[in-house]
């Protein structure tokens, strides 16, 4: 979808590129000239982005709700409590909601209406979350979504489509794999990825990661 | 615009989901740029994230698709700044200051920046929740044309409280200016079936988090 298509090999994006490169310029450039914004403030923001949050922050709360069954029960009844006390930099200020994958039951989380996401716990969306294909299929069409990025449950699994509408946010904690046994927490938290949070894969099994 | 092409829950036609392996967190410095004039600004609290997001819903349905997601930002950006009275549109055309700027309440600084945000849509609540976990409920059949955050797929449809979430800003006054009007938030869930027809799967449910005012007695 040439909406949210942003890939690096679309070459024929090259001119309008520098195009928005100069718009955005000249834009900070006017902010910044009548006194709305602070260039300094502005790198700070864009180093916040792409250092202090990320989904190695989720993965940590996966992997202890794994190991320690009084921290799940108090993450599935308060989510955003628990994890202002390891999200790090950005306070979950949304309403946070953890919810479990069981054998029964596979939750997969989208914002159709735009791109509202666990920021704080996962990092920034990446562009297929708020690209058109994904926003308009995952509650029409979970299977097939899912079938994309190669997850196939079993058939009489449930399947559960949260829609972010309000500035509620969902965590996904995914099964934990077989074969586990014993692991550290930091071992475990290797296994969580990205998408096995947002309900769009399944952790790693044991033989994909080094441990 | 409400009944725009925002709203994509259940469109057909836009192809499959394309994972970026290894994706970066920005894909061109300018984004980044973007997401940081929207921060810095909003920061300024002359408008609400409701009005943020009201303004990309108003881009014009084929730009808005035509546009990746940073370039809808910017877009969005421009036309707060110039509809808040903050930069003119022939200095936008200019590319450039023609005059001075107003003055605002406040300014985000770096030392700010440095902090961590904390934002919360949670408001005292006016008056006791008007459903419980369980109870039956029928979404409205609205058509606003400004904002609203009830999707198109899920109106006029029956579901199940699951989840009472407290009170929250209500996005459709908030957006136009009207204040937070807080209302009681709720977890509903429908079967795919409800929203979809009898062909649907029925082991797929699909939820939305409805204010109160989306909702009446099922």
């Amino acid at each position: 979808m040439a909406a949210d298509n942003h890939h690096p090999h679309d070459h024929d994006h090259g001119s309008e590129l520098s195009e928005m490169q100069l718009r955005v310029r000249a834009l900070e450039t006017i902010l910044t000239e009548k006194g709305y914004v602070d260039p300094a403030a502005l790198d700070q923001i864009v180093e916040n982005v792409e250092t202090k949050i990320g989904p190695h922050i989720g993965a940590r709360i996966v992997a202890r709700a794994w190991l320690d069954p009084e921290f799940k029960r108090r993450l599935l009844k308060d989510a955003t409590k628990v994890a202002n006390t390891m999200a790090g930099f950005d306070p979950v200020a949304a309403h946070l909601i953890a919810v479990e994958n069981t054998p029964k039951t596979h939750h997969l989380v989208v914002c159709t209406l735009c791109s509202c996401y666990p920021s704080s716990v996962l990092g920034l969306p990446p562009v297929w979350y708020k690209s058109a294909p994904y926003r308009s299929r995952a509650v029409i069409d979970p299977k097939g979504v899912l079938a994309e990025f190669g997850v196939r449950l079993p058939p009489d699994t449930e399947i559960r489509i949260w829609d972010s509408t309000a500035e509620t946010r969902f965590l996904v904690v995914p099964m934990r794999p077989a074969g586990t046994e014993g692991w550290s927490e930091e071992a475990l938290a290797k296994l969580v990825t990205r998408d096995s949070m947002i309900g769009t894969g399944l952790a790693k099994s044991p033989g994909e990661v080094e441990r | 615009m409400t009944n725009s092409v925002h709203d994509m829950g259940g469109m057909h036609g836009f192809g499959p989901v394309e994972p970026e392996p290894n994706e970066p967190v920005f894909h061109a410095p300018w984004e980044g740029r973007v997401l940081a004039m929207q921060r810095a600004m909003g920061a300024t609290r002359l408008w609400t994230i409701d009005g943020g997001r009201a303004s990309l819903e108003n881009l014009p349905p084929l730009a808005y698709l035509a546009s990746s997601y940073y370039e809808r930002w910017f877009l969005g950006l421009e036309r707060r700044v110039v509809a808040h009275g903050l930069v003119g549109e022939d200095e936008i055309a200019a590319g450039r200051v023609l005059r001075p700027g107003v003055r605002l309440n406040r300014k985000l600084t770096a030392e700010d920046a440095k902090k961590a945000r904390s934002a919360s849509f949670e408001r005292p609540a006016p008056g006791p929740a008007r459903f419980k976990n369980g109870e039956l409920v029928r979404t409205v059949n609205i058509n606003p044309t400004t904002h609203t955050r009830l999707p198109r797929y899920a109106r006029g449809k029956v579901g199940t409280v699951e989840a009472v979430r407290g009170c929250h800003v209500f996005p459709d006054s908030a957006a136009i200016g009207a204040g937070d009007n807080p209302q009681w938030l709720y977890t509903v869930v429908f079967s795919a079936r409800e929203l979809w027809g009898e062909e649907a799967d029925p082991a797929v449910s699909v939820s939305i988090d409805a204010f109160e005012p989306y909702l009446t007695p099922g």
